[in-house]
This record gives structure tokens, C-alpha cells and sequence, in this order.
């Protein structure tokens, strides 16, 4: 007898639960109180060097956002998801997020590897994801999505940049190392930026591609041997203490002397590297975001934003915090636009997804158009570090800003082979900008 | 491979093998003795880096001489050896000593994890790092490379002197020869009027202090992060099974024995480097289990 009227107690809760997830899923036309939105970034491991300044820049964007009004009058209330968790852990925290406290709209991730397998989940889930920073090609590539769009570059863009700004540098090299850390990105990175070297000097030579496992924090005998190679360039598109330890480490030991360093993502390490950084470095932000940016450095956005993100902080914001902004930007304008269509009722995440697909928005540098496949066009900065009296660590001087559309694989074309058929013409587009 | 690129890989092993060995001794030492294999070991590593990095950022801003740090570096091992290594054999150690192996690692383990979240709540998750001293001790040409000399005479002099002093500790001192008859037979020696439980407290604050020790000394090369600990109690357990649990000189020859492969293997084999301190582990493992250095049965220091 106490078991009926316990499972029929149990009956009755699951179908009041169910009820009023009908009448959710009724009412999701009107304007709700609230937009939550859910938010992955690594809170712990070694990218929360990335992570944790971007969640302070979502707390900081998000909280500005709201006190003007939120989106078309709703507030945006976000959860946070740590990446660090492993991917599995991390798939589930996305589903309780998305099933349990009911929201539609995800900002997920900044590892590729959580992106890939995030997307076709978000998919099957119907919620709206926006890839916020992660950078691998292949996942919009590979597959056609409706509900995953990025508001930023891929890695395709972001090496085809780096190796245009090498070849106006230093347009006659003739050897390169590279030392990557061994995980996908360092490897699929490579693959790009050697396929697009080649394609447009096959004479270089490469004199070693090393792999050094992802977090070591001893590089003296890679050091050793690229001082007995000497070749005439090394890049490295590792980033976070790794890439920290590298720079030290070949700083030290006079490694930077002998070649010219090419780090494509060392925006990020600049504040921390301070002086150890030594000039004529080619540093890259993927993207075009930099507070120094030449055509946006008295923008008062721009400016307002990394004064708020310093006092909070204390540091310059570095590319993960741009792309978190980017990511909010683009959502709010994703709904802008979807409401609009909407003739002013509240959009569905498809409606949103859809409208998304083609809109130009700003976030705190150039804007960014989403292409029909979800990549988002974001133009790529390059400089070489040059220290000033100004700050007490390098910032960049002889800057080139890419056009995205210039440098990104074409809408249904593979990246690895798209790369090999860029030609050297590409190097002297007009559209590409130089500033001192 | 040219010869002068054998002496190079060699110099770069012994540089590596330095630091491998001072964090794998901490470990056999604390399992000599204990026969607890301390999953938090790689805590005192990267702990030891944070309190030196703290300290050396300290003696910046005091205007200190880089010099300063030959000093602060044991400091600061010293300090996190005796309180964070004391707190744990007080606080956790003691209650398990006499429990079933799997639970010691879970318990240990768990430490760790705690040590972590420890390290995130007062340094936060930005690299740190401070290395004045390795520009102060400035660089040295061998065969047209420059190295530092940090790395190159420091990291193994201290290495080596570290060991000499261990190993003379254990055998001319009381205090070694106490803890050298604890790890042979915790019951006997307490007949014998052995205070066990002070043993057992210093021998755990010596080898955290070792573990720190390698963290300090490595922390002007590295950048300090997260998560770095965790990396160095595989490559150290890598060490110590190698050479067989509790050998103090087996995990000499094993540091060695694995920083030179790995050195050969970025001139020779690149693509193995990562591999290679578990493939040695694993090849040595398959002939002798019980590591190269041990002798059955019979335990020692």
C-alpha cells in the first residue's frame, strides 16, 4: 500500500514535470523572462590560462549588456560549464545545462577537440551553439550543421595569414623548424601552414618538425638541436605555459638570436612574457583583435572595454577575451536580426541559428560575417613585438590586417587541399592593409 | 648523427636527468620506508615551484641579488618539504600505514587532488616564473651551442650532491641508519626502541622536501601552471619503476638511463620522444618486474 502511493506520487510529479515542459515548449514563442544562456571555458588545466580571463570577460560583457537593456529587454543569465573536466564529463554538464535547466542557447568551446564532439550533440539537442573560440577547420568542413555557427576565424585563416606575413617579412627564407605541441592542433596546424608555404615557395626547406608532448616543461634538447640546424625560421603554435616555457628557455639560450621566431599565437603570452620577448618576433592574435589595433585604438567601444577588463583584472584582455565578446556580440545581434524577421515576437534557437547565417556584426575590433556554412569571416593581425618606454612588455609594430574572405577556404571546399592552390598574387592583394 | 651532436644529446640528458632524479628519489625514498607509493609527490614538485616563483617575485621587488635565489630555491623547498610534507604524514600518512595498497592510493590520490585545487586557490591559473638567476649565472658555448649554465653545471652539481649527501646520511648518521632499519622491518625496529612514528614523519618531510626541491630548481626555466605535478609523478614513477621501488642508486642509473634516451631520441627519432620513458619502463618491467635494481625480497633504502 505505501509502495502504490509512493510510485503513484512519482506518476504524478513526472506528469506534472511533463506538463510544464509542454507548456515551456508551448510558450516559447513569447518573450521569455530570462535568456539563459550556457557557457563552456576551461575554469581548470592548463588552458585556463585562456579560460579563466574569458569567463571574466563574459561576466564583465554580460553584466554591461544587461544594465542596457539585455536583448530586446531580456537579460541574459549565464551558467558556466568548465572544459577542464575531461570530454565525456564535459558532454554531460552540457546535456544536464541544456535538459535540466532548460536553456536553448550554448557559447561552446575553446578546445577543438570539445567542439567536434559538442556540435552534433547541440544538433541532436536543437539548441543554438555558438563555437566561441575553438579554431579546428574540419568540424563545419566535414559537416553541414543548422544549429552551429562560429563567430570567428578557423585555423585555415589564421595560418594562411601567418604565412603571408612571414613571406612579406622575410621573403627570402630558405629553412624552416617547426616545434608544435603534440596534440591535434599543433599537428593539424602544421599541416596547413606547411601545404600553404609550399604552395607558394616550394624551394624552402624544412629542417625539423618537432613534437614535443603537449605540457613538457623541458626544451633544452630541441633547443640544442635547432642551434645546430640553424634554420632560418621556427615557428611554434603552441601557446599558454608551454609556449612560455619555449620562448624562455630559447631566450636564454640565444636561439632567438640566430632565427627568426614565428608565433602565431603569442598575443596571448605577451603581457606575461614581458621583456624575455625579444623584438622582431612575429606575433599573431587570431584574429584581428589587439588593443592596440591601428584602426580601432581610438574607438571608444574598444577602449571603454579593456579599460573595464584591466581594472577588473589587471591585464590587457588577450584574444580568447575578444572572442568571448565576439561570441556575446554576435548572439545579441543573432537575435536582433531573428526578431526582426519575426515581426518583433521572440525567436525560436532555430529562427536565431537561421538568421545568424549572412548577418555582419562588430564586436570589439572588425566585424565578422557569418558565411551559409556557420564560419564566421574575422580578419587576421599580425605584427612584429618592438619594446617601447610605453609598456613594460613588447607590443606590435609593422601590423598587416587580413581580409578574411581572402585567406578562407571557399564554402564547400576542404582546407589541406584548398591551401596547396593559393598562388603567390595572393601576397600582393590591395586589399590587404599595412599600417607602421 | 655527427659525433659532436652525441656530446650535445648527452650534455641535455644529464641536464633533464637531473631534475627526473631528484623528484624520483623523494618517491622511493618515502616508499623505502614507508612502502606507500605517494600519488601526491608531484603536489610537492609543483608546489615547490609556486613558493619559489612567490619568493623570488619577493626578492625582486626587495631589490635582491639574483644570487639571492642559490639560496631562496632551497628555501622555499624547505619550507613547503616541512609544512605541506609534515601536514600530510601527520594529518593523513599515520592513519594509513597498516591499510590495504589500493586504499593508500586512493587516499594519497585524493591528497593530490586537493593540492591541486590548493595551488589554483592561492596562485591562481596565469603562468608564473621568475629567472633572474639564470641569466645571472649566464651562458656557456659548447661545439658553437650556447647552453646556460644553470642547466648545465648547477642542475646536475646539485643533483649529484644531493645524492652523495643522502646516500652518506643514510649510512654514517644515527638518524639514517634509524630510518634505514625502519624500512627494513617497521615491528623490529620499534622493539629495538626506534621512535617509528618521528622516523616515518621525517623521512616524508626529506622526501617532499627533495620533490620541492626539483620544482624550485626547475621553476627559473619553466613556466609555472596548473596541472604541472600531475606530469611529473608519471615520468617520476617511470623513473622509480625502472629502477625497482625504494632503490635510492637504481633511480640515479634510471634518471639517466631515461633523460639520455629521450635526448638521443629528439636528435635520432623525434616522433618517439614522448614514448620513450615508458617504452624503458616497459621493456624492463617485462624482464625484470621488480625493476632493475632490486634484489628480491630483501628491501632496502
Amino acid at each position: 500500500m505505501k509502495m502504490s502511493l509512493l510510485s503513484r506520487s512519482v506518476i504524478a510529479a513526472t506528469a506534472l514535470a511533463i506538463s510544464a515542459l509542454g507548456m515551456t515548449g508551448a510558450l516559447a514563442q513569447s518573450k521569455p523572462a530570462e535568456l539563459k544562456v550556457g557557457i563552456t571555458t576551461f575554469l581548470s588545466g592548463p588552458a585556463s590560462v585562456f579560460g579563466v580571463p574569458a569567463k571574466a570577460a563574459a561576466e564583465l560583457y554580460i553584466e554591461q549588456l544587461n544594465a542596457a537593456g539585455g536583448i530586446n529587454g531580456v537579460k541574459i543569465v549565464p551558467t558556466y560549464i568548465d572544459e577542464g573536466v575531461g570530454a565525456d564529463k564535459l558532454l554531460s554538464e552540457y546535456r544536464r545545462v541544456v535538459q535540466e535547466t532548460d536553456t536553448k542557447v550554448m557559447l561552446a568551446s575553446i578546445s577543438s577537440g570539445n567542439c567536434n564532439i559538442i556540435a552534433p550533440v547541440a544538433e541532436d539537442l536543437k539548441v543554438l551553439n555558438i563555437m566561441w573560440d575553438c579554431g579546428t577547420e574540419k568540424v563545419l568542413e566535414d559537416k553541414r550543421y543548422k544549429y552551429v555557427v562560429r563567430t570567428q576565424a578557423n585555423a585555415t585563416t589564421e595560418m594562411v595569414a601567418t604565412v603571408l606575413y612571414l613571406l612579406k617579412t622575410k621573403p627570402d627564407l630558405k629553412s624552416i623548424a617547426v616545434m608544435n605541441q603534440d596534440y591535434a592542433w599543433g599537428r593539424d596546424s602544421w599541416e596547413l601552414f606547411r601545404n600553404t608555404l609550399l604552395a607558394l615557395k616550394p624551394d624552402v626547406t624544412i629542417s625539423a618538425e618537432l613534437f614535443p608532448k603537449f605540457g613538457a616543461t623541458d626544451y633544452s634538447t630541441e633547443i640544442s638541436r635547432l642551434q645546430a640546424l640553424r634554420p632560418d625560421v621556427i615557428l611554434s603554435t603552441s601557446w599558454g605555459g608551454d609556449l612560455d616555457t619555449f620562448v624562455r628557455q630559447a631566450a636564454q639560450r640565444g636561439l632567438m638570436k640566430t632565427s627568426l621566431f614565428v608565433l602565431p599565437l603569442a598575443e596571448s603570452s605577451l603581457e606575461r612574457l614581458g621583456t624575455t620577448l625579444p623584438d622582431g618576433v612575429i606575433v599573431g592574435s587570431r584574429g584581428d583583435h589587439y588593443f592596440l589595433h591601428p584602426e580601432h585604438k581610438t574607438d571608444a567601444k574598444l577602449n571603454n572595454f579593456v579599460k573595464k577588463f584591466k581594472e577588473k583584472t589587471g591585464s590587457y584582455p588577450i584574444y580568447s577575451v575578444y572572442h568571448m565578446v565576439q561570441g556575446l556580440d554576435g548572439l545579441v545581434a543573432g537575435y536582433n536580426k531573428a526578431i526582426k524577421a519575426n515581426k518583433g515576437q521572440w525567436p525560436t534557437p532555430e529562427q536565431v541559428a537561421e538568421a545568424m547565417r549572412g548577418m555582419e556584426f562588430r564586436g570589439l575590433t572588425n566585424t565578422v560575417k557569418i558565411r551559409e556554412d556557420g564560419q564566421g569571416l574575422e580578419d587576421q593581425l599580425l605584427g612584429i613585438t618592438k619594446k617601447t618606454a610605453a609598456y613594460n612588455f613588447p607590443t606590435l609594430e609593422k601590423i598587416i590586417v587580413y581580409p578574411a574572405d581572402l585567406i578562407t577556404t571557399p564554402v564547400g571546399q576542404k582546407s589541406p587541399e584548398w591551401v596547396k592552390t593559393i598562388k603567390p598574387e595572393l601576397l600582393n592583394n590591395p586589399r590587404i592593409k599595412q599600417f607602421n | 648523427m655527427p659525433q659532436d651532436l652525441y656530446i650535445l644529446a648527452i650534455l641535455d640528458g644529464l641536464s633533464y636527468a637531473a631534475l627526473l632524479f631528484l623528484v624520483a628519489l623523494g618517491m622511493t625514498l618515502v616508499f623505502g620506508v614507508m612502502n606507500i607509493v605517494n600519488m601526491a609527490h608531484g603536489s610537492f614538485y609543483a608546489l615547490g615551484g609556486y613558493m619559489a616563483a612567490t619568493l623570488g617575485l619577493w626578492a625582486t621587488s626587495q631589490g635582491l641579488s639574483p644570487a639571492w635565489s642559490l639560496l631562496i630555491l632551497p628555501l622555499a623547498a624547505v619550507i613547503i618539504g616541512v609544512v605541506f610534507g609534515g601536514l600530510m604524514e601527520t594529518s593523513l600518512m599515520q592513519r594509513i600505514y597498516s591499510k590495504d595498497p589500493i586504499l593508500q592510493l586512493l587516499v594519497t590520490f585524493s591528497a593530490f587532488m586537493i593540492f591541486e585545487d590548493f595551488q589554483r586557490l592561492v596562485w591562481g591559473t596565469q603562468p608564473y616564473f621568475v629567472s633572474d638567476i639564470v641569466n645571472y649565472l649566464g651562458t656557456t658555448e659548447v661545439l658553437g651551442i650556447t647552453y646556460t649554465r644553470y642547466q648545465l653545471m648547477l642542475l646536475p652539481g646539485v643533483a649529484l650532491a644531493v645524492f652523495i649527501a643522502l646516500r652518506s646520511f643514510l649510512k654514517f648518521s644515527s638518524v639514517g641508519r634509524q630510518i634505514i632499519a625502519v624500512s627494513h622491518n617497521r615491528e623490529v625496529s620499534t622493539a629495538l626502541g626506534i621512535n617509528v612514528k618521528r622516523i616515518s614523519l621525517f623521512t616524508f618531510m626529506v622526501g617532499s622536501m627533495l620533490g620541492a626541491l626539483a620544482g624550485a630548481l626547475a621553476s627559473p626555466t619553466v613556466s609555472w601552471v596548473p596541472g604541472i605535478g600531475g606530469e611529473m609523478i608519471v615520468l617520476s614513477f617511470a623513473v622509480v619503476a625502472t629502477a625497482g621501488l625504494g632503490q635510492i642508486e637504481g633511480a640515479l642509473v634510471a634518471a639517466i638511463l631515461i633523460g639520455l634516451a629521450r635526448s638521443f631520441a629528439v636528435y635520432l627519432m623525434p616522433e618517439v620522444e614522448v614514448l620513450v620513458p615508458y617504452l624503458i619502463m616497459v621493456l624492463v618491467l617485462l624482464f625484470r618486474p621488480q625493476g632493475l635494481f632490486s634484489v628480491a625480497q630483501a628491501r632496502r633504502v
